[in-house]
């Protein structure tokens, strides 16, 4: 069984939460393996998602310490198979004229674009859940990758129900 | 949606929450054009705040000028430290918020421990820092700390104020947070131009505190559950912890001991919420706990939680405490329960609802009729063989326990006794017999060095009827003593025992246990050299210095501090330096290992059970 959890966090959109958050983890001794925020629909209410490291039973004291944070308005834990899964990877492919047909048909393969071309290299954006993004690196390795970057780990329940409404959240 | 207001949250919180919230009923008032300083104060005022224990300076200067006018008694005390120490006191001998004032940079940062040790032992306190003015934020400014990063992990919540619009609803916030749910310290730190600008006041303000709600009431069914393991039981123990206090549970505990016929043991931070002189007190289990209150935890088949988490110092080694018991842990915060032990019924709630929902479920279970009658005779007899003591030294020297044990006699249980941390502290805890709540101060989670003198005056600010001793080390005594100038000038009479050996003393104890008598770094020299000399040092701060060096005097000295009512008294408890602390289960090992004193451990009849 995976230990990796996947939290939705909304919290007030204000100075300093994400540091309260982050910080909760690393004085508890939690693990993060990724952490993405930004804005929701709602201006005032900002969504945190964590993927965390931990046995079922510290991951109900992660998010019961969550929970006491003030700005904290409600978590939601994603089940992987109720929930659409999603990393942004931007890499840097090292492609001269030779490679550069075989690095493309990859690109095609995996449903990536090419967003920068360069004599020797090609810049691929790729976007999907993480074992996705894996085996598009492992494919792209032997090329020879120059530089890449990786957001958290986003996600968002399947299905017509939302989890920014209700009444843990103010009526804005 | 109409948002809840400091008044309307005050009539959903209990009554003990109330008074702490709102120290006196909320005033109304219209907008009036002030400055940032102004609404600060008016808040303050508005809040019901009796006292503030502070030191200004450069950028908390504007609260200051408004607040040489106000009804709030500003208490100047030496160091900051000594402010959040007083506040922290003040809170726990009244119930009240206390309120701590500094000034940025090294008068926050002076601040931090005493936050810490307020947020350990859950102590509702609001520290008001001033902050350099919003564009020096992030610029290394003279006196710029970010406190309110350095507060993050030791506060419930913190402010840095941005406007002085939010002042009023920010302090409003601050002591509705500090004071409810699970007490704690919050910190609102406000820049200087802040304090300065232009603004309007008026009362109250709307809290805007979304995503703070904290359980009150339990869960029916928990409940009914707990009952009926209650019932079930033949060996269980209520595990008493300082939430009983803060909820103000003394007398339903009372009742649903009696009812039940339980056996209880309180734990440090819980002493007075159940009287020492009450048959079913067990004492204290723990480190330094009695033998039959650690013997009932370890072969309890029921331990019923009460407001107690479950710390190491408690429990000992992890995994072999109460390895028989099922937990029933009620908290008011939900991450307490099955953070350290596993609880089988787990109940979310103020520990007043709870155990007025238990009285009346253990009523409805069974009548209320068991009373463990095995348990007993098991548990007597370990109160017999095994009662707390102490032996006389043979080199002649006075007995610490002897001198805080008669303190306590003469005294008596109205008293509020405040103790530093180390050997004083755990005879303290056991030679003093508590009978009321809120009695008993001190620095248990933290274990704050330091903490007794300024508690002790803030307890007697607070409580200015109350006699208020604070029985210190002389290790400790030497860390806070400065505020006995602040308890002379202010007027603020109480009596401080330092309690000294010459040493420091419990970590000479683990020398002495542990590393072969190498006593590293533990002699002080305030016998040796008698530097510095407690009495004389009492005088220059404007004391009534004593000294006691023989059994035969310390009733006399005791009595002659208890007549002295106009100045704070010091007295010089000159005592033996050999004296240990027992029982003890050594840190890390298991509950099973106690120690009754030195190379003898306790023999336990298995067969009765």
């Amino acid at each position: 069984m995976t230990t990796k959890h996947t939290l939705s966090v909304l919290v007030e959109n204000k100075p300093g939460v994400l540091a309260r958050v982050s910080g909760l983890f690393s004085r508890r001794s939690f693990n993060i393996d990724s952490l993405a925020v930004g804005e929701t629909e709602n201006p005032d209410v900002s969504r945190i998602t964590i993927v965390v490291d931990a046995e079922s039973s510290p991951l109900e004291q992660v998010t019961k310490q969550l929970n006491k944070l003030v700005n904290v308005l409600k978590i939601v834990e994603l089940d992987p198979a109720q929930s659409v899964q999603r990393e942004l990877l931007l890499v840097k492919v090292r492609a001269d004229r030779a490679q550069r047909g075989q690095v493309l048909e990859t690109v095609e393969l995996f449903r990536a674009r090419v967003i920068d071309v360069a004599p020797d290299t090609l810049t691929i954006e790729a976007t999907g859940n993480p074992d996705k993004l894996d085996a598009l690196l492992r494919d792209l390795e032997p090329y020879g990758i120059k530089e890449m970057v990786q957001s958290g780990l986003v996600a968002i329940g399947r299905g017509s129900r939302s989890i920014t409404t209700g009444p843990a959240l103010r009526a804005a | 949606m109409t948002r809840p207001t400091p008044e309307s949250l005050a009539h959903r919180a209990t009554p003990a929450t109330v008074a702490a919230a709102v120290n006196t009923a909320p005033v109304s008032t219209a907008p009036v054009a002030t400055t940032g300083a102004g609404a600060l104060v008016r808040s303050l005022e508005a809040l019901g705040v009796e006292v503030v224990f502070g030191i200004p300076g450069g950028t908390i200067l504007p609260a200051y000028d408004p607040l040489f006018d106000s009804t709030v008694r500003h208490i100047l005390v030496r160091h900051e430290q000594g402010a959040g120490h007083a506040a922290t006191g003040y809170a726990q001998a009244t119930g009240k918020v206390g309120v701590c004032m500094a000034t940025s940079g090294p008068g926050a940062t002076n601040l931090v421990t005493a936050i810490a040790d307020a947020y350990m032992d859950s102590v509702p306190i609001v520290a008001i820092t001033g902050q350099v003015s919003r564009a020096a934020i992030g610029t290394d400014a003279f006196q710029e700390a970010d406190i309110q990063g350095i507060t993050l992990p030791i506060t419930k919540h913190n402010f840095l104020v941005q406007t002085p619009e939010e002042l009023p609803r920010i302090m409003a916030e601050a002591f509705h947070l500090a004071a409810t749910g699970r007490p704690g310290p919050v910190l609102v730190d406000i820049p200087k131009d802040v304090q300065q600008a232009q603004t309007t006041f008026a009362w109250p303000p709307t809290l805007d505190l979304p995503g703070y709600r904290p359980t009150l009431h339990p869960h029916g069914k928990q409940i009914r559950e707990a009952a009926r393991l209650i019932a079930a039981a033949k060996r269980p123990v209520l595990y008493v912890g300082g939430g009983v206090l803060k909820a103000g549970a003394t007398d339903g505990l009372r009742k649903l001991a009696e009812l039940t016929g339980m056996p209880v043991v309180t734990t440090l931070m819980a002493l007075g919420a159940f009287p020492d002189s009450h048959p079913q007190h067990l004492g204290m289990p723990g480190m330094h706990g009695t033998v039959p209150a650690v013997y009932a935890l370890q072969k309890a088949d029921l331990l019923v939680t009460l407001g107690a988490r479950f710390d190491d110092r408690v429990t000992g080694q992890l995994d072999s405490f109460a390895p028989d018991a099922k937990i029933v842990h009620a908290d008011i915060d939900p991450a307490e329960i099955g953070k350290n032990r596993h609880a089988d019924v787990p109940i979310v709630g103020d520990a007043r609802h709870v155990i007025d929902e238990l009285i009346a479920a253990v009523s409805a279970t069974s009548g209320g009729v068991e009373q463990y009658p095995a348990w007993w005779t098991t548990l007597n007899d370990l109160r017999e063989r095994y009662p707390l003591g102490y032996e006389e030294p043979t080199d002649g020297t006075l007995a610490p326990q002897y001198v805080i044990e008669r303190i306590g006699e003469l005294v008596g249980p109205d008293a509020i006794y405040c103790a530093g941390v180390g050997q004083h502290q755990m005879w303290a805890s056991q030679f003093i017999k508590y009978e009321k709540p809120g009695t008993w101060l001190n620095s248990g989670g933290a274990g704050t060095m330091g903490y007794a003198v300024p508690a002790a005056m803030g307890a007697k600010v607070g409580r200015p009827d109350t006699q208020v001793w604070a029985i210190d080390g002389d290790g400790c005594f030497q860390m806070t003593n400065q505020e006995l100038a602040t308890c002379a000038l202010e007027g603020i009479p109480v009596k401080i025992a330092v309690i000294n050996n010459g040493n420091l003393g419990m970590v000479r104890q683990w020398q002495t246990l542990f590393y072969d008598g190498r006593y590293s770094n533990t002699e002080l020299g305030t016998h040796k050299h008698r530097i510095p000399d407690f009495v004389k040092l009492a005088e220059a701060l404007g004391c009534i210095g004593l000294r006691c060096e023989s059994k035969d005097d310390v009733d006399k000295v005791i009595k002659q501090a208890m007549e002295i009512n106009d100045a704070p008294v010091v007295i010089d408890f000159t005592v033996g330096k050999d004296a240990m602390v027992w029982p003890m289960v050594a840190a890390g090992t298991s509950n099973d290992e106690i120690m009754f004193a030195r190379d003898v451990r306790p023999t336990f009849e298995e067969d009765d059970l």
